[in-house]
């Protein structure tokens, strides 16, 4: 795992060089073991690496066939083996064992369509001096990070926000709009950022940038078409298929030249995840967790369970409230975006603890719920919907009751008042969005928060109707739980659960994270399974339970399911927060930024501080303005440093023209 | 004198508004205009009996109790009048006047 950074502009050699080594010096977090730049014509490449595969030969930025093409690239071709076979077949000649070359030769054999060959998760560019073009590509999921902006006739891209912005000719300016999508759905839409001109590849993007202009296109998109079968033989097939998909894409992602171990969160994904990589790999495996102070959080029992069962060497690190608060400026500093909740900062504790255990790759079970029907949000909108064709029932609703056992104030709710907040509605039914109606609405509640030069700006702008305008064509015709796992796997994963709450906090530290069930052949058989497979009843990950069955302890197998979470707001009421908590969110400090109003912002803190009883609308407000507050003093007025760059790294630069 | 409704008026507006409450009338429904969410319903129960010495009981956690300003004075006179100390018979005659 690494990061690229390049630009591609007219100015001196000695401009781009010295631009170049700043920004690839900001991204040594993602790769420390070694740092290169290229610099030929108009493009300028960089790099910092993270050797996983090939460490003795597989430096970049790498060149085939006397500099015509060259490559910075971050993230791995799992696949790699399989088609450098293919291509040897064909003629080619390999000097060195890393995935990257392979991916060159690629490039020059199949043009740019060859991205469809590749099972992996990466970002890269390649510049081919031959046609003068850059070529730049994301993974199908959006597992790896790629930025880019414009600045005069200058073409700067990069792994991460923060290495753009050292780019002299960038400027730095809050995305407002983008800020009201994310106080709306968690994270900015697609090929947006927080930042005003910084743009992001969408997941399953390649692009051409030649004579100063870029074409974007997307080569890759699930399809939710299937068979209605749910015979008892055909559910056992597709168990069956699912567990031999699952054995391979954990067997590629087990190659790597150092050791990889695994998150144990005491759920069923990662627990399946373990399983897997038992299977497959003799040696004892290395597992790490999160355990929660709060007993309601806490899942340590499960994970101690799970790590009984699978013999596996496990560590925990135990994270409290404070924890979260004393490392959340860092944590947003690696983010780069607002977010709602804390939920990063223990996955960035735990990153932490895997490298300190000298391990630089582990395997997780990021993407199941996404893909095999496993979110309470699609429980809930069939609730709702079942609601919705009676709302005379008096018994329906109870129902609701039924979907977050977790949650003491749900249990403790009237019928009649969770109908009401969940908005059933029978007109409703046809809003293509109605699956994310109650979360979209509780979070935007935060956005009364916004200063009036805010609510001026954004007058007219309508953050659902941008969401809309970028559904594919099918949209409107597939099946509602379709939607629903659409909605979320399109947008929320990339845009926050593999970004803010994964390939961020792991870099962070300098740690890989592998997802077996984002193969792309896993996500695609997942599209073709019927919806009953996914959730029979209120029954969520049917077809993956019935797969597990014998695999994983059957107490993880039938517990409820918890959701991860982390404490919110009371983690900036104590301890080391408490003094940038003050600083950041004085009446000046929030005055001087102009995105929130003082006043209610002071009176929030106020109630939280007061010990006072505080709701989710509560938690998700305080989190949302504390995090954009840090990250304008971190990237916008440059007035707050984080305070530790993870690793540090000191080696000269390795540079080649 | 006592005034039951400015006084849960102030509470809506400190407590799940942070000052903003200009834009609420008496009689608009708080999940309506987005002031309270499944969880704040319980902050407000909470409020109600701490500070009024009344018991909530399960089937009055509905709406048509506790969603506007003007159904929360409604409901907590006709709780207050229930009472018989004399403190609670002056809220419950002040509320009223």
């Amino acid at each position: 795992m690494c990061g690229i950074a390049g630009i591609v502009s007219q100015d001196s050699t000695a401009l781009r060089t010295l631009a170049l080594e700043r920004m690839v010096e900001t991204l040594s977090h993602r790769g420390p073991d070694e740092h290169g730049l290229h610099i030929e014509g108009s493009a300028a490449l960089g790099h910092s690496r993270l050797s996983i595969i090939d460490l003795s030969s597989g430096q970049q930025p790498m060149q085939l066939h006397n500099g015509r093409l060259w490559i910075t690239f971050n993230g791995e071709i799992f696949n790699y083996v399989e088609l450098r076979h293919e291509l040897e077949q064909k003629g080619h000649c390999f000097s060195t064992k890393s995935d990257t070359e392979v991916v060159l030769h690629l490039y020059q054999e199949y043009g740019p369509d060859f991205v469809q060959r590749m099972n992996g998760q990466w970002s890269f560019a390649i510049w081919d001096d031959t046609r003068q073009q850059l070529f730049l590509s994301r993974d199908r999921m959006g597992v790896r990070p790629l930025y880019y902006t414009t600045a005069g006739s200058a073409f700067i891209f990069a792994s991460e926000i923060k290495a753009i912005l050292v780019h002299p000719r960038v400027g730095r300016h809050l995305d407002l709009q983008a800020l009201d999508q994310i106080f709306t759905f968690w994270s900015p839409l697609p090929s947006r950022t927080a930042f005003k001109n910084i743009h992001q590849l969408p997941p399953a993007h390649s692009a051409i940038l030649r004579d100063g202009h870029l074409k974007t296109w997307r080569y890759w998109k699930p399809n939710y078409e299937w068979e209605a079968d749910d015979s008892p033989r055909a559910v056992g097939r597709a168990a069956d298929q699912l567990l031999e998909l699952l054995l391979d894409a954990a067997r590629i992602r087990l190659r790597a030249d150092v050791p990889v171990g695994a998150y144990l969160s005491g759920g069923l994904d990662s627990a399946v995840t373990t399983a897997l990589i038992t299977r497959l790999a003799p040696e004892k495996l290395r597992t790490f967790s999160v355990a929660f102070e709060d007993a309601a959080l806490d899942e340590s029992l499960w994970q101690r369970e799970a790590a009984a069962f699978f013999g596996t060497s496990h560590d925990t690190i135990r994270c409290s409230a404070q924890d979260i608060g004393a490392v959340f400026p860092d944590v947003v500093w690696h983010m780069e975006q607002p977010v709602l909740r804390t939920a990063p900062a223990p996955l960035f504790l735990l990153s932490r603890l895997v490298r300190q255990s000298n391990f630089k790759v582990v395997l997780t079970g990021e993407g199941s719920d996404e893909i095999l029907g496993g979110y309470d949000i699609f429980k809930e909108a069939k609730v709702r919907r079942f609601i919705a064709r009676n709302v005379n029932s008096k018994f329906r609703p109870l129902l609701l009751k039924k979907l977050y056992p977790y949650m003491g104030p749900i249990q403790k709710q009237s019928p009649a008042y969770l109908q009401r907040f969940f908005h059933v509605d029978p007109s409703d039914l046809a809003n293509p969005f109605f699956s994310h109606v109650p979360r979209w609405t509780l979070t935007a509640r935060t956005k009364s928060f916004f200063s009036e030069d805010v609510h001026r700006e954004l007058t007219g702008y309508d953050c659902i109707a941008e969401m809309q305008s970028g559904m594919p064509e099918e949209f409107s015709q597939w099946d509602s739980f379709c939607q629903a796992q659409y909605l979320e796997t399109a947008h929320l994963l990339p845009g926050y659960i593999l970004s803010a709450q994964g390939d961020r906090v792991a870099m962070a530290n300098s740690v890989e994270g592998r997802y077996p069930f984002l193969d792309y052949r896993v996500v695609e058989f997942a599209s073709r399974l019927s919806p009953a497979l996914k959730m029979k009843a209120l029954d969520e990950k049917y077809l993956l339970k019935r797969m597990a069955k014998g695999m994983v302890p059957e107490s993880i197998l039938s517990r409820p399911k918890q959701p991860y979470r982390a404490p919110d707001g009371a983690s900036f009421v104590n301890g080391k927060a408490q003094e940038y908590v003050e600083e950041v969110l004085s009446t000046e400090a929030i005055s001087n930024a102009g995105i929130f109003k003082p006043g209610p912002v002071r009176m929030l803190l106020d109630k939280f501080r007061s010990g006072r009883p505080t709701n989710t609308g509560d938690d998700m407000a305080l989190v949302g303005i504390l995090s954009t507050s840090l990250l304008i003093d971190q990237f916008i007025h440059q007035t707050r440093k984080q305070d530790s760059t993870c690793t540090t790294y000191s080696e000269s630069f390795a540079t080649s023209s | 004198m006592y005034d039951l409704q400015r006084e849960l008026r102030d509470f809506i507006v400190t407590n799940f508004m942070f000052g903003e409450g200009a834009g609420l009338a008496d009689s608009d429904s708080f999940i309506s205009k987005g002031v309270i969410d499944s969880t704040g319903v319980l902050e407000l129960v909470m409020h109600i009996e701490e500070t009024y010495h009344v018991q909530v009981k399960d089937n009055e956690l509905v709406p048509e109790n506790l969603d506007s300003v003007d159904n929360l004075v409604a409901f907590l006179s006709r709780k207050l009048a229930q009472k018989e100390t004399p403190a609670d018979a002056e809220l419950v005659a002040a509320s009223q006047a």
